[in-house]
């Protein structure tokens, strides 16, 4: 197990630094894995951050990256409902980047 | 693979879901096949049925209450689901207990069905 | 359409669950402990008998000679070896396991 330091306070994380428990979760440690993948975040990273989150608290997982991409264009608009869009935002991946930035677990079925 | 062909996948889930991985296990192969574009339906029989009783509260268990993630599969694009009549009523439970839009089906058509498709899954 | 049980009759559904659900023209190979479902005097006898007027039922021979019941296998069941196996497997569309 590794850990992270965010104002002080250590959080687990896995060894690709995937946070442990995500009930943890805090804006401020979501800036600071998000410095960790190079990430400047923006309302837009924000956007798809609280996306995913909910989207986890509802279903219990993290998208896939094709679902997470149709139900983004469902609710915030199908200009943002593009792997492009995601792709510009997050450039290794939406689904593994933001993911990790939620605080989430890796993606089951991510291909 | 979506120039491949497309196949009929059949899961076939008859375990209840917290006595056994069977149920988690299937479920996570389930979102895995979905990324193929594949044919894919889900069979809920036996005490199967049980994994989509809804109102499932696993914190005394310690486990991970997976049941939500059923009602993910549609934006998944997995929507034959599959329940055996006979199976459903022989536990006291009717559509309405179950967390998800399924379609009722006796255990002769189920059968046909089955006989239908190209892979079987059991779990 | 193959169907594939392996649970003793006496603890398990499977076999019961298999035989609501088998079409005309399938066939039931019955291995490991679900073959004391294919011997003379256990309780799911009958319900074999039943299926035998409808279905093929085969029996796996060596989890039958394992258990000490080899000498007691039901009439019009069929037995079968490893290589019998593989041939039920291969002949049919799709198959089933009943676990």
């Amino acid at each position: 197990m590794s850990s992270i330091e965010v104002n002080g306070k250590s959080y687990e994380t896995d060894e690709e630094g995937y946070l442990v428990n995500l009930a943890e979760w805090n804006e401020d440690v979501g800036t600071y894995l998000a410095q960790t993948e190079n990430v400047a975040m923006t309302d837009q990273h924000w956007e798809v951050i609280n996306f995913l989150r909910d989207y986890y608290n509802e279903f219990q997982i993290a998208p896939a990256v094709r679902v997470l991409t149709k139900a983004i264009g469902k609710k915030l608009g199908p200009d943002k409902g593009t792997s492009q869009y995601l792709y510009d935002l997050f450039p290794y991946g939406p689904a593994k980047q933001a993911c990790k930035i939620a605080g989430l677990p890796k993606p089951t079925g991510c291909v | 693979m979506s120039e491949g062909t497309v196949k009929k996948f059949m899961f076939v889930n008859r375990k209840a879901p917290y006595g056994t991985i069977y149920a988690l296990e299937s479920l996570e192969v389930v979102l895995i096949t979905a990324a193929f574009d594949q044919d894919v339906s889900l069979v809920f029989m036996d005490d199967g049925i049980f994994q989509l009783k809804k109102g499932q509260q696993t914190k005394g268990i310690e486990n991970k209450n997976f049941s939500p993630t059923y009602r993910a599969l549609d934006g998944y694009d997995i929507e034959k689901l599959y329940v055996e009549a006979e199976a459903l009523a022989a536990r006291g439970l009717t559509e309405d207990d179950l967390l998800v839009d399924v379609t009722v089906m006796s255990r002769v058509e189920l059968g046909k069905l089955m006989d239908e498709m190209d892979v079987v899954l059991s779990f | 359409m193959l169907h594939i049980v392996n649970k003793s009759p006496a603890e398990r559904n499977a076999l019961e669950s298999c035989l609501r659900v088998v079409q005309e023209g399938g066939a039931i190979l019955l291995i490991e402990d679900a073959v004391y479902a294919a011997t003379r005097g256990n309780a799911a006898e009958n319900h074999l008998r039943d299926a035998l007027s409808r279905f093929k039922v085969y029996a796996l021979t060596p989890d039958l000679e394992a258990r000490g019941m080899g000498d007691r296998v039901m009439a019009g069941v069929t037995t079968v070896d490893y290589g019998g196996f593989v041939d039920l497997v291969a002949e049919h569309k799709n198959c089933q396991s009943w676990l």
